[in-house]
């Protein structure tokens, strides 16, 4: 592996191979091409589903033009998370400073777009030119009589990972605001659920079936006045737990709601988070009602599975995404499909979540944090995989090297939560894997 | 600190900008510095630059794009970015072996101050063992859009390599921020006139890659720097676009001198004669551009050019009915604009709005210069976003939009027709095959355009005619 930087040498370990546990939690390496974004980035990600809210982002124009409408995040309401607004700054603004450019345009959106809360991006170089936007957004809460919250999100000042801190302490600040609300007897908030391709409205139908109010989405579908009464729930079921963890660790020391950490995929994982949610409110009722949905599911899936898993059985996977929670429930579904993972890499996993991920996965499998194109073009030859899971960015290099790909990221337009989405990550993984154009790339 | 009374109460034209219709500057240096051969682009910012205009670029061009970043740190930002920068580019020297490292600043470098050429200066002091080169382009995101990164990057890349030298045969092209597509046809009708041509960039090639049997860490392609060395020596340059990097003015305070673009200094410091015209798209612009090639190489236009204009012909007029009155609105980039509003302005089309995100102050001119029919009523915008566009739209009705993928939205809420062109295309498959230039990309682009008029009539008509 005399290919890979010597710095980056500690984020990368194969199963078997190397005792020492991977290093992560790690700032980027300057110069490798890391596919992670910026602390903005986490940020903007896990508050833009929120869809009655204005986002502006205070900053010369780059940071809101990348992230105009780059969310699969449906709303079943309002749309307004699907406009970019930004100040725009110019070089003038830079020497003279931006505050009036953002008081300007915060009540000039406001009065136009009539939203329930806004929230205010710096980039970065709100901080260097000297801005206080705290001090614009409390007169404007004052003046405008919403809540007008500062996520002071300049790109450098950490990773992507301190952008999700950030943007827990946004929806913090939003939490417990309404105490008018009384929940029903078994009440939860979902917690890391984004509604990709409306992924959250499968669990939510889940949920009914189990009796249990959803309170509140942090963020997915999500609005400022279900997140203000979500210190209503009597639990936080947590799923992207990297991005989301900050928020249920306050909420519990709060408003001393537990929380538990769950996903989606994969029909395991789906059904032990119904499971674990039943026993928490330890009615057996509920339970039974769990168990006959799970039973129902999976007496359909299995057999319809099964055609894809005899094509393929034995093919063998790369799996590169953002948090490594994730990643772990990939591996156990990509089992179901009988595929074997041979690498297995995030962006943003801890040290807990890569422990999980060494044992789950087999001897030989590639464990990577923070990678790049290089690293990762590399480890699918060396290992010969057969498809690549990941994002927008790891596709091409997937394409160019002649593997299936299946889009796992917050783009994706194709639902992979819940049962249904376990038969469609099926569907997907083998329209790409046995597509018949592979014979021309070898 | 933030006092509202010294917030002014009426603000002077400023508004939001929602929903940008441009993109920042180290965008557009970026593109430029993959079309130099062995050139990987450096953005010296935060990780996220790098990144996000990875994706952005990628999800247009399906191909793997790698730029590097030194990823600022909060000490970085404090103390300047000289440690991050050094580590970034022994990094990239480690991974890439690149002949150049095409260096954009970004905002906030340029905001702290970092003098970039200082850096590099203790950098190569200390490191006498690196051969690789260094080119610097600064591209602050608060000066100017991407189409100004990108003719700064271009200019960085010809002022470093240009040598100046006894008038030859070959000629310079400048062709502006165009489709790999694009880039193709023009080295074939340069080929075609035998013309021996240095296109800068050229990233034909380096973003339009074949599939890969091992990954090429820097793609295949570009313009390799001993020819950007002869472009000092050439007997003329074409540089398509009369905007260019104006708009990079808007908005400054500090230097309000204009760099040069790459073809300017080559006509200013070393003598090499410049045309400047549009991008040819359409038949007066196209005939503008074989006219000058005609001289220059002192070739009649090949027989394949004169059919394919004939043929261009023929089709204006076996579907002039279709387009004539038809009012479009037309955005993008300034000068791809003011090509695409030429071409349109000789089919019959109504040019309601053209709009741009870019603010040069030069646009409402040249779209009058260009598009004669239309000059006494069309609506021109600068400055302008998506929103504006879509409250325009809302009012006036147009019967067609003419941009590229963003504008989707607007379509999509008026039921109308979109013929998408330029960049981005995030919503399609082949944006970087589209075919805008010349005669035979003016074809496509107009059946393009009257097909989807006719399909649009087709869908909406209660009876499902079978012809047109």
């Amino acid at each position: 592996m005399s290919n890979y930087l010597k710095d980056r040498e500690s984020q990368i370990l194969t199963k078997g191979n190397d005792a020492a546990e991977i290093s992560c939690d790690k700032k980027s390496l300057a110069g490798s091409v890391s596919q992670r974004a910026c602390v903005f980035c986490g940020s903007r990600v896990v508050l833009y589903p929120i869809a009655d809210a204005l986002h502006v982002i205070h900053g010369p124009v780059g940071c809101a033009s990348y992230t105009w409408d780059i969310r699969g995040s449906l709303s079943s309401g309002p749309q307004l998370h699907r406009l970019s607004f930004t100040t725009d700054l110019k070089e003038r603004d830079v020497v003279f400073g931006g505050e009036k450019k953002l008081y300007h345009a915060l009540i000039e959106l406001i009065d136009k777009h009539q939203p329930k809360a806004a929230f205010v991006f710096s980039t970065c170089i709100i901080g260097v030119i000297g801005d206080d936007v705290e001090a614009v957004c409390r007169q404007v809460t004052k003046e405008k009589g919403i809540d007008v919250i500062p996520v002071m999100s300049e790109g450098f000042n950490g990773t992507k990972k301190d952008g999700y801190k950030i943007a827990c302490g946004a929806l913090s600040k939003l939490v417990g605001t309404n105490n008018d609300y009384t929940p029903s007897k078994y009440s939860i908030n979902i917690l890391g659920d984004f509604n990709l391709a409306g992924e959250l409205w499968i669990l939510a139908e889940y949920y009914k079936k189990l009796g249990v109010e959803i309170i509140s989405c942090m963020t997915g579908d999500g609005r400022v006045e279900q997140i203000r009464r979500a210190h209503k729930a009597s639990l936080n079921v947590v799923q992207c737990s990297g991005s989301i963890m900050h928020l249920a660790k306050e909420m519990k020391e709060k408003y001393d709601i537990p929380f538990m950490k769950v996903s989606y995929f994969g029909i395991e994982d789906m059904s032990e988070a119904l499971y674990e949610v039943a026993k928490f409110f330890k009615d057996d009722e509920m339970m039974a009602k769990a168990r006959e949905l799970v039973t129902n599911e999976i007496s359909k899936l299995l057999p319809a599975l099964q055609p894809y898993r005899q094509k393929l059985e034995g093919k063998k996977a790369a799996i590169y995404v953002g948090g490594a929670f994730k990643a772990i429930s990939l591996v156990k579904a990509l089992r179901l499909l009988g595929m074997k993972t041979v690498v297995v890499g995030s962006q943003t996993g801890n040290a807990e979540d890569y422990k999980l991920l060494k044992d789950l996965c087999d001897e030989g499998t590639i464990i990577v944090d923070d990678s790049n194109p290089n690293e990762l073009s590399e480890f699918v030859k060396l290992t010969g995989a057969n498809l690549f899971i990941g994002g927008v960015k790891e596709r091409p290099i997937a394409h160019k090297l002649g593997l299936g790909f299946c889009d796992h990221n917050h783009e994706r337009k194709e639902a992979l939560a819940g049962y249904v989405g376990m038969m469609n990550f099926a569907k997907e993984v083998y329209a790409s894997v046995t597509s018949p154009v592979w014979k021309f790339v070898k | 600190m933030f006092e509202l009374n010294s917030v002014p109460k009426a603000k002077e034209n400023y508004k939001a900008t929602q929903n940008a219709c441009k993109l920042c500057s180290p965008l557009g240096a970026s593109v430029a510095y993959k079309g130099f051969k062995g050139c990987v682009p450096l953005i010296h910012g935060s990780q996220g630059c790098a990144t996000y205009i990875r994706r952005y670029l990628i999800s247009h061009y399906k191909e793997p794009i790698d730029i590097a970043s030194s990823n600022f740190t909060e000490d970085a930002t404090i103390f300047g970015g000289d440690e991050n920068f050094k580590l970034a580019v022994l990094n990239i020297i480690n991974q890439y072996k690149p002949e150049i490292i095409g260096i954009a600043s970004t905002c906030l470098s340029e905001t702290i101050g970092d003098d970039v050429s200082l850096f590099l200066h203790h950098f190569l002091e200390k490191h006498p063992e690196i051969d690789t080169d260094f080119v610097m382009a600064s591209t602050p995101s608060y000066q100017g859009t991407h189409i100004d990164g990108f003719h700064e990057a271009v200019s960085s890349v010809v002022k470093r390599y240009a040598q100046k030298g006894l008038s030859q045969e070959h000629v310079n092209l400048f062709p502006g921020f165009v489709s790999t597509e694009d880039l193709r046809l023009l080295k074939e009708i340069m080929a075609d006139f035998s013309l021996e041509h240095i296109m800068m960039p050229d990233y034909s090639e380096s973003l339009d890659n074949p599939v890969w049997d091992t990954y090429h860490r820097i793609p295949e392609g570009g313009t390799a720097k001993e020819d950007v060395v002869k472009s000092g020596s050439a007997k003329a340059s074409i540089e398509f676009g009369t905007i260019l990097n104006k708009g990079k003015l808007s908005g400054r305070v500090k230097s309000k001198q204009l760099s040069n673009t790459g073809a300017q200094f080559l006509k200013n410091e070393m003598d090499v004669p410049l045309v400047n015209i549009p991008m040819p798209i359409g038949i007066t612009q196209t005939d503008a551009f074989f006219e000058e090639l005609k001289t220059l190489s002192g070739n009649e236009i090949p027989e394949k050019y004169t059919k394919q204009r004939g043929r261009l012909v023929d089709a204006y007029v076996d579907a002039h009915k279709y387009t004539f009155g038809k009012r479009a609105v037309v955005y993008g980039e300034e000068d791809f604009v003011v090509a695409m509003a030429a071409f349109l302005d000789e089919i019959g089309i109504e040019l309601a709005l053209v709009a741009t995100g870019g603010e040069s102050g030069m646009l409402e001119n040249e779209i009058k210069k260009y598009c004669p029919e239309n000059k006494d009523k069309v609506v021109v915008r600068e400055g302008y976003d998506f929103e504006s566009i879509r409250d325009w739209s809302l009012e006036n009705k147009p019967d067609i939009l003419i941009g590229h993928s963003k504008g989707y939205y607007i379509a999509r809420e008026l039921n109308i027709p979109i013929v998408r062109v330029g960049f981005p295309v995030h919503d399609r498959v082949g944006g970087q095959r589209i075919k805008h230039l010349g005669y035979s990309g003016t074809q496509e682009l107009f059946d393009k355009v009257v097909n989807a008029l006719i399909d649009h009539k087709q869908s909406i008509s209660p009876v499902g005619y079978k012809y047109m």
